[in-house]
């Protein structure tokens, strides 16, 4: 009897063995681990794009105040000739000793003995050599100042704003550190009077190319790149539309349409420093145009930014539904009139989405521009297409290129300005698409 | 007359054609009481283009062809002596001959009056100087009345241009002004002249490639004439000189090995940091992420995608570089007590590593794509039958879309390979052969900007190596593509 109860008892076990082990929890243990792979990678990614937001940041925001001294110059007669002589003839007053104006205000300002030299040179070196052209200018727009004295802001050295901004350490010994003990003194002493002071940046929109960072600035480069885009504009956006309504309205299937396919879509990958190859084997060696000019330039980010409008233009028009084009043929109108009447106003907003993101990359390409030539150092704003002139992205490349700190802080802001630019870009895109956008 | 003024009067030309074009065909329309097969815009279109469309294209032949005429014409007048000399003297000769035409054109009126078929070409050249156009010292007397009769056939090529396309373009738009009549099927024409305008922007991508290819062709071929191709795909040595124009000393070796070792080094690394972290976040996204997630996420990391290259450059240059440096130096002042950084600012890593940034957004959006285009029914079969959501990826999802993720990482392989401004800027410029990734290489892209940039004559091999390393960028990168678009056509007429 118990053994029958025994083997009853066993024979339920035997029935109902222990659950196969199927792993279940190394299973789920490799699903969470897999999805936390997941989320490290997409944090690494963010993580980077936080750290250069804030690398970039971080040392470029000074960029847009400059350090001023007020100064007292006297527009002395000795200096500059009298008021008479200049209205003669002007070219005393191009060529005088204006930085002499500056030192000698400054001089005054901080109580120096003008005969020690060493003081001397040491106040002269916290005032810009920049000078010169801004006293010129004063004393050119208005001659009765000659012979007067008046309180002039002027441009500090990019030392002292540098020293300002603490992008110096201070504490290491002083033959280490461009800005001497002498000169932390009269600094301290202009402070106490108020007479120095960071005052928004206006130069650094205006000036062009300069080899003293105070007095660099991005004027130039962004006439030179409104210029290209203007010109990419004008011939990318028709020449891009007429090619995808051809592809997507009019071309049977054969094999040159194929052709086309085949080489749009690999001209959207080719590098584009090849690009720039082209550009200056085709324009310059062979056409002659000038070098450094916008419009080689223009030209050349023209045929990289085709591909991407060409893409985005004939998805758009794939995405207007076929009935409207059935209605309108339907109803009598040329196939000519069914697309530029009915079809191309429909994919308008998507046409236009796509041209802005193809400007925004045209308007971040550097590499082709280095080949025709755009590495230029131009001061004068360019007044036609045809005159030298750099780009945005060219410019920071240049200034990256420089050794003083004072550049590494114009380089960042001018990144500021250019991702400003592509965030502006963009922004209207996404507003465009959101705005205007049509789910049929 | 420039040629934008030209092109300007014809516009004009068209534009008047237009509008009397439209009041023809209007006032034809009212009393004969029948209607005609266009509208009157289509009418005024016709007009416009007869008077445009054949004397642009004349203007653009004759700018095309004049030059060489003129430019034969004048070579042809040569004196014997230099005719009998080299191509290459005669290149020189025809250059000098243009440059002193193109200076006689900025000498003011006056000025230029005197300078006839018998002055001293040293007379010319000190005018010249006075107006700050500077001239090559090898001129010689009889070049005067070479750049004298240049400039006059130019100016008689250019008025005759002039006239002959301003006359076209009036004698077209009359032409089509006469044609309008009520039976005239205006709009067929107009719009195959339309088609026409189309299929000519289209081939524009066709051109363009076409463009590409024989502008580097024809100073590759050039190059090769001079460095044979053995010695620059097989060499090992990177070491151009600069030498001067004419001098026929030795100019270097070209080897092509340390510049495409370091290429596919970099890329390598490049790659092997974004591919994963590229492909994780796509899976993520597209399997595991809520809507609202992805709507934040995706369009963050593809900032990363907009951000331009020289952005990257200089972050590697400034802050990911000297960060390395300063680290390494800590690590080995930490283990063996000497603070000396074994990494250098400049290196493979650095770049490797920037570039994997910019990449991270076009694996993941590649990736994405392709993930989320595998059929909902593989993944609701395979949950279906117990499976994990991971399982599912790797045994169902990856599996099924492997054809589009390869074709994915080989159109983000062809990106890195030609990449330029960060390793411009971040890769250094030794031509090092070397398999330490901590130490600066150099890249294909590298080469080509510091060949072209700065003043430079066309006929070195110092400039023309850069074409040759253009063509085989192009070729490489064109290989990987098109055999990518290739996989992503073939495996997506497997879904559809």
């Amino acid at each position: 009897m118990s053994d029958a109860t025994a083997n009853g008892i066993a024979d339920t076990a035997a029935a109902r063995p222990p659950r196969r082990d199927i792993g279940i929890k190394k299973r789920y243990a490799a699903e969470r681990r897999f999805k936390i792979y997941g989320i490290i990678a997409i944090a690494i990614g963010l993580a980077f794009l936080v750290m250069l937001m804030t690398s970039i940041i971080s040392k470029g925001y000074t960029a847009f105040w400059q350090t001023e001294i007020k100064v007292p110059i006297t527009f002395s007669e000795q200096v500059l000739g009298t008021a008479e002589q200049a209205n003669q003839s002007q070219t005393k007053l191009l060529m005088a000793n204006y930085p002499q104006l500056a030192r000698d205000g400054l001089v005054q300002l901080l109580g120096i003995d003008p005969a020690n030299k060493q003081a001397v040179n040491a106040a002269n070196g916290l005032i810009s050599s920049g000078t010169r052209v801004a006293l010129r200018d004063i004393v050119m727009n208005d001659l009765s100042k000659i012979g007067t004295t008046e309180d002039v802001w002027l441009y500090a050295s990019s030392e002292l704003d540098s020293a300002l901004k603490g992008q110096y350490d201070l504490d290491v010994p002083e033959n280490r550190r461009p800005i001497s003990d002498l000169q932390l003194q009269y600094i301290e002493k202009l402070e106490a009077e108020g007479a120095i002071e960071q005052r928004f940046n206006w130069g650094f929109f205006t000036y062009g190319a300069s080899s003293r960072a105070e007095t660099a600035g991005l004027g130039v480069a962004i006439i030179g790149s409104l210029y290209m885009m203007m010109i990419v504009l004008v011939l990318a956006l028709p020449i891009g539309v007429a090619a995808s309504i051809y592809l997507e309205e009019f071309a049977p299937k054969n094999k040159f349409t194929d052709l086309i396919e085949v080489n749009i879509n690999n001209l959207a990958a080719v590098p584009s420093i090849v690009f720039g190859l082209l550009g200056l084997a085709v324009f310059i060696n062979w056409m002659g145009l000038p070098r450094s000019a916008p419009l080689i330039g223009g030209l050349v980010l023209t045929l990289m930014t085709l591909p991407t409008i060409i893409i985005a233009t004939r998805a758009a028009l794939r995405a207007v539904p076929p009935s409207i084009r059935w209605a309108a043929l339907g109803l009598g109108a040329s196939k000519n009139q069914t697309v530029f009447h009915h079809v191309l106003p429909l994919a308008a907003p998507g046409i236009l989405t796509g041209t802005i993101i193809g400007l925004a990359q045209a308007l971040g390409e550097t590499a082709p521009l280095l080949l025709i030539g755009m590495v230029a150092f131009v001061a004068d704003y360019p007044a036609t297409p045809m005159d030298p002139a750099t780009a945005l992205p060219v410019q920071i490349y240049m200034w990256a290129n420089e050794a003083e700190r004072a550049f590494v802080e114009r380089t960042s802001g001018a990144i500021i300005v250019l991702l400003g630019f592509l965030a502006i870009m963009n922004l209207t895109a996404i507003f465009l698409r959101r705005r205007f956008e049509r789910r049929w | 007359m420039s040629t934008f003024t030209i092109i300007l009067i014809v516009l004009a030309i068209g534009l008047v054609g237009a509008y009397l074009g439209y009041q023809r065909s209007r006032s034809q329309m009212a009393p004969e009481g029948m209607r005609p097969h266009s509208r009157p815009i289509y009418h005024a279109s016709f007009v416009a283009s007869w008077a445009i469309i054949p004397s642009l294209l004349l203007l653009a032949a004759w700018l095309v062809v004049s030059p060489i005429v003129i430019a034969a014409d004048v070579r042809g007048s040569f004196p014997e002596g230099v005719l009998a000399e080299s191509q290459l003297t005669e290149d020189l000769a025809y250059g000098i001959v243009e440059s002193l035409g193109t200076g006689l054109q900025v000498l003011p009126a006056d000025e230029r009056q005197t300078v006839t078929d018998t002055t001293p070409v040293k007379d010319l050249i000190d005018l010249l100087r006075q107006r700050g156009v500077p001239v090559a010292s090898a001129s010689t007397d009889w070049m005067v009345p070479m750049a004298l009769h240049l400039n006059a056939m130019q100016f008689w090529s250019r008025l005759a241009m002039t006239a002959v396309v301003i006359a076209l373009a009036l004698g077209g738009a009359y032409w089509g002004y006469r044609q309008i009549a009520v039976r005239l099927r205006a709009r067929n024409i107009v719009e195959s002249v339309v088609k026409g305008a189309l299929i000519a922007a289209s081939s524009i991508a066709v051109l363009t490639t076409v463009g590409i290819v024989f502008s580097m062709l024809f100073e590759t071929v050039d190059f090769f004439s001079r460095i044979s191709a053995a010695e620059f795909f097989f060499g090992t040595t990177w070491e151009p000189r600069f030498s001067n124009v004419g001098s026929t000393g030795n100019a270097g070796s070209f080897g092509f090995i340390p510049l495409l070792a370091g290429t596919l080094y970099i890329g390598f690394v490049a790659m092997l940091i974004a591919v994963p972290i590229g492909l994780f976040a796509a899976i993520y996204m597209a399997e595991y992420a809520s809507n609202r997630t992805r709507s934040f996420v995706k369009p963050l990391l593809e900032v990363l995608a907009g951000i331009p290259t020289i952005v990257y450059g200089f972050f590697a240059l400034v802050t990911v570089g000297p960060f390395l440096r300063d680290l390494s130096a800590q690590v080995s002042g930490l283990l063996t007590g000497d603070y000396a950084s074994f990494i250098q600012a400049q290196s493979v890593l650095t770049a490797g590593l920037v570039m994997a940034i910019m990449l991270i957004p076009f694996v993941s959006s590649l990736s994405d794509d392709i993930i989320t285009s595998v059929p909902g029914s593989l993944r609701d079969g395979s949950l279906g039958l117990g499976a994990t959501r991971s399982e599912t990826v790797k045994r169902v999802i990856l599996p099924a879309a492997l054809p589009g993720i390869v074709s994915a990482i080989l159109l983000t392989a062809s990106r890195a390979i030609g990449e330029t401004m960060i390793v411009v800027l971040a890769a250094g410029v030794a031509a090092n052969l070397t398999l330490n990734p901590l130490e600066p290489m150099t890249t294909i892209t590298v080469k080509i900007v510091a060949q072209l940039t700065g003043d430079l004559e066309f006929d070195t091999p110092q400039t023309l190596v850069a074409f040759a390393l253009g063509m085989t960028l192009f070729v490489i990168t064109l290989c990987l593509n098109i055999y990518a678009l290739y996989i992503v056509r073939k495996y997506k007429e497997q879904y559809e």
